[in-house]
């Protein structure tokens, strides 16, 4: 795509509103604009964005406002012509915002009205017809995705800085860029519905309810985190919430994912398993072994392969000889969803919510990426290009599809999303803050916990007469 | 070690017995009978000795079921009323009376539904229960143990078979890290109440993986518990306690105690997970065994009674966290120790037993620690070379008078 795209898009703009346009260039807008390119490649163009890109090309090129005009009638002739040739996507999405006035000030919708919007890519399928590509969402609902997702993400980075400050020690596996996973299933199902999934936990564990406190607490190791300090990064727990972790061995989260599918089923509870795991651990023996039971007994089983490509520095054309993980289930049917996207991961959950409950055990394939490596230990550039890294996040980075949309249903403006953004930033700040302060375990707190009833807290000489320690 | 074994004595009983009717409990502090030293296998419960007694005492200040010590002795030692069995139909007996009591016990394992289990302990149960409560997995050890620890995270209460102890090893990454360790690294959120249960051992030549121990494997795993069971009394009392309690137990069952017969109480019973079984008191030597070895050391106190030795016999049964308070006052007593087990010489029980023996008791002893057990060899097909990859009687016989020098 070249400027001649840009242009077209500009005057199909300019046709309707050209005074809206004379003044919107004279208010004032950051410069910042480098994304532009790649925003206009989608279909979630916003009018602003490209009234700030014809600012920009003012600005850095010195034209003058009346010979950028005139260049842009010189091109209407191509110009109409080009436009048939646009994906008809593109130009639905186009109309809202052509008719809207563009300065109104109004405040950020919340308006629940349902408002549908189409995936971006078709679900692909094995052994079952897939769900409908149209999502019903609202205002209120991609706003708290929004707000979900830059929380995720800024969590994500503190935790980044923190583990280089030597604060988090040990392993820290972080999600970002696969934010859409968590907040897309959460949409879809309830708290009754139990969620497990392997060490790559920290933005999961949020998304089921989690604080930040809770969770920043337990990767510096204190008492006041979720696990009390004794677990880590990669054993976040939250029991009420059914969360059940958070496992460092890879792959055996999976029998354990079909033991709480059963424990639904025999317990009757009308809920559903979800059990995460990666590319990587797709390969264990173990997730068939639990997969062939899941079927054979009909579990309310959802295995959600989170596929980001990478086992580790293992990339999975290396490790896989079938990279079709919705497919390696064989007599189980499987989904492939657009990972980075979090209405077909809402779509896809409650798909599978419902299937599970009717007919077994079913497989999500999400095709996510992670942009940071496979821990903090891992600068994962040794085995894929920075470039690769870069353009995924300029193309298809989860938060800023959910931007694109709030914005282009006029939800919020931009500044508004950015002043979401500072907020969290603050709301995460404040949490790193105050878990800085919190207590260290207690040396007593060695022995608490291994056996249910505080067995071994105390210490008695043999003869059980004399306490030799008490670990209080 | 902690007091807390004792109130924990009831560790199993305790919290059950709030749930039901005391006067049918007991929590027993077994003692044999004098009597029983004519080296029956059948070993008759009863009230007995003053070391009982005293035990016993402190037993019923923890425990609702003070009364009850004394109706039990009456009931098995006078009236018999007991009922005669063998092993295998005393864990059934004891896992039958737990799923009728709690509709979260389930069963998970290979062929225990359907077939009935291959070694019958589960015969029947199917039928009873239903295919969701007892249910026969395909051959996935390490996925069906995983998903029993799965479904106790949200508080079933499975009992999960090893066909053979030995392809538990398949498991050993879930009982490791995630049955052992899942109630330390929640911070106490998640409890996993599973029993793991088994056959091990060495039979009667079935090859080098089907007669492995494990106890030696499992015995560093924090946060689990380990009991071997050497009588239908304990089998049934232990099999119950286990499924009870809050803990992950590990039930080691011998493949060739299957068939022994003996007389157990018809009220309910449950024994103390944490306890050892006092089998026969002495004065000479101090002899600490557990599972099938236990039948070969009383094979050879009949012959060291003979030679006038007096030995005092203590089945330890539990085997994470060892008994120290029974087997420190024994050792006081005697000032001798010998081990028996049927376990590898490395790093097997016997090995971190005489550790804590010594550590704790280093004092009392008169003679350093001795430890008998199987060769660290693969057990051999061939049957004289399996007889003497384990301990025989007459090495027993040997080892006493050794030590009693």
């Amino acid at each position: 795509m070249n400027n001649t795209c840009i242009w077209i898009l500009a005057f199909e703009g300019f046709g309707r509103e050209r005074e809206a346009l004379e003044e919107t260039v004279l208010l004032r807008y950051e410069k910042s604009l480098t994304y532009l390119s790649f925003f206009l490649l989608q279909q979630h163009t916003t009018f602003f964005t490209l009234i700030r890109y014809c600012i920009f090309q003012i600005t850095q090129k010195k034209k003058t406002f009346a010979s950028f005009f005139s260049l842009l009638s010189k091109t209407k002739s191509t110009a109409e012509m080009a436009l048939s040739r646009l994906s008809s996507r593109s130009t639905t999405l186009l109309q809202p915002f052509a008719t809207t006035s563009l300065l109104r000030r109004r405040h950020i919708s919340t308006d629940t009205t349902p408002i549908t919007v189409e995936t971006s890519l078709p679900f692909t399928s094995h052994l079952i017809s897939p769900p409908s590509r149209a999502v019903e969402t609202s205002s209120q609902e991609l706003l708290s995705f929004f707000r979900d997702m830059a929380l995720m993400r800024r969590m994500e980075i503190a935790a980044d800085s923190l583990y280089k400050a030597k604060l988090i020690r040990g392993f820290c596996h972080l999600y970002d860029g696969q934010e859409a996973v968590a907040i897309g299933m959460e949409a879809a199902i309830t708290k009754r519905d139990a969620i497990i999934t392997s060490y790559r936990d920290h933005c999961t564990f949020l998304g089921r309810g989690g604080g930040l406190f809770e969770a920043f607490s337990e990767l510096m190791g204190r008492t006041t985190g979720c696990s009390k300090g004794k677990g880590g990064s990669m054993h976040f727990y939250k029991k009420d919430a059914s969360f059940y972790g958070g496992h460092g061995i890879v792959g055996a989260q999976a029998p354990l994912g079909c033991g709480l599918a059963f424990a639904q089923k025999y317990s009757k509870e009308e809920a559903v398993s979800f059990t995460l795991y990666g590319d990587g651990a797709a390969n264990q023996g173990q997730l068939f072994e639990a997969l062939n039971i899941a079927a054979l007994w009909d579990l309310p089983a959802v295995l959600v392969c989170e596929n980001n490509h990478y086992g580790m520095g293992t990339a999975e054309w290396r490790s896989a000889k079938s990279p079709a993980y919705f497919k390696r289930g064989d007599y189980v049917p499987g989904l492939k969803v657009d990972g980075m996207d979090a209405l077909a991961v809402k779509q896809a959950c409650k798909f599978a919510k419902e299937h599970a409950l009717k007919n077994g055990p079913i497989i999500l394939e999400m095709d996510t990426y992670r942009y940071h490596g496979h821990s903090m230990s891992d600068p994962g550039s040794t085995y894929r290009t920075r470039d690769e890294i870069s353009g995924v996040r300029q193309v298809r980075d989860p938060i800023d599809r959910v931007r694109k949309l709030i914005i282009a249903h006029d939800i919020a403006t931009e500044k508004e999303l950015k002043d979401m953004e500072k907020e969290v930033r603050k709301e995460v700040d404040a949490a790193v803050a105050q878990a800085k302060e919190s207590p260290i375990p207690e040396p007593s707190e060695l022995f608490s916990n291994i056996y249910v009833k505080g067995f071994g807290a105390e210490s008695f000489g043999a003869d059980r007469k004399e306490l030799r320690a008490t670990l209080p | 070690m902690a007091a807390r074994i004792h109130g924990g004595a009831g560790a199993g009983a305790a919290t059950a017995l709030s749930t039901f009717n005391p006067k049918k409990l007991v929590a027993p502090s077994r003692t044999n009978l004098p009597a029983a030293r004519s080296s029956k296998r059948c070993i008759v419960a009863g009230g007995g000795s003053d070391a009982s007694k005293s035990l016993s005492v402190r037993h019923s200040q923890k425990l609702i079921a003070s009364a009850a010590v004394a109706t039990k002795a009456e009931t098995s030692a006078t009236t018999g009323t007991g009922h005669e069995l063998l092993l295998f139909e005393a864990l059934q007996e004891g896992l039958e009376e737990e799923m009728d009591r709690d509709p979260h016990v389930c069963v998970m394992g290979e062929d225990v539904g359907h077939y009935g289990g291959s070694y019958k302990v589960t015969k029947g149960l199917a039928d009873k229960f239903g295919d969701l409560r007892v249910l026969d997995t395909p051959i996935c050890e390490n996925a069906f143990t995983g998903m029993g620890i799965g479904a106790a995270m949200t508080g079933l209460r499975p009992v999960i078979e090893g066909m053979n102890m030995g392809f538990l090893l398949l498991a050993f990454n879930q009982i490791s890290n995630n049955c052992g360790m899942l109630h330390y690294t929640s911070g106490g959120q998640f409890t996993i109440p599973v029993v793991i249960r088994g056959p091990g051992g060495v039979g009667r030549q079935l090859g080098a993986e089907h007669s492995q121990r494990l106890e030696s494997y499992f015995q560093s795993i924090p946060g689990i518990q380990m009991v071997a069971c050497s009588t239908p009394y304990n089998a049934k009392g232990l099999m119950k306690a286990a499924i009870r309690s809050e803990n992950p137990v590990i039930l080691f069952e011998h493949v060739l105690l299957y068939n022994l017969k003996e007389k157990i109480p018809d009220e309910e019973y449950i024994c103390n997970l944490e306890e050892a079984e006092m089998v026969r008191p002495g004065e000479h030597i101090t002899i600490l065994t557990y599972s099938r070895m236990r039948y070969h050391v009383m094979q050879a106190a009949k012959t060291l009674v003979n030679k006038g030795y007096d030995p005092e016999v203590i089945d330890i049964r539990s085997l994470k966290p060892f008994d120290l308070y029974t087997i420190g006052n024994s050792v006081k007593k005697t000032h001798r120790v010998l081990i028996v087990e049927e376990c590898m010489r490395t790093g097997g029980i016997g090995a971190s037993l005489t550790a804590a023996i010594n550590e704790n008791f280093h004092d009392y002893l008169d003679a350093p620690v001795m430890c008998l057990s199987s060769q660290d060899v693969p057990t051999p097909y061939a049957g004289t070379l399996e007889e003497w990859t384990v301990v025989q009687p007459a090495q027993i016989v040997t080892a006493v008078e050794q030590l009693c020098q």
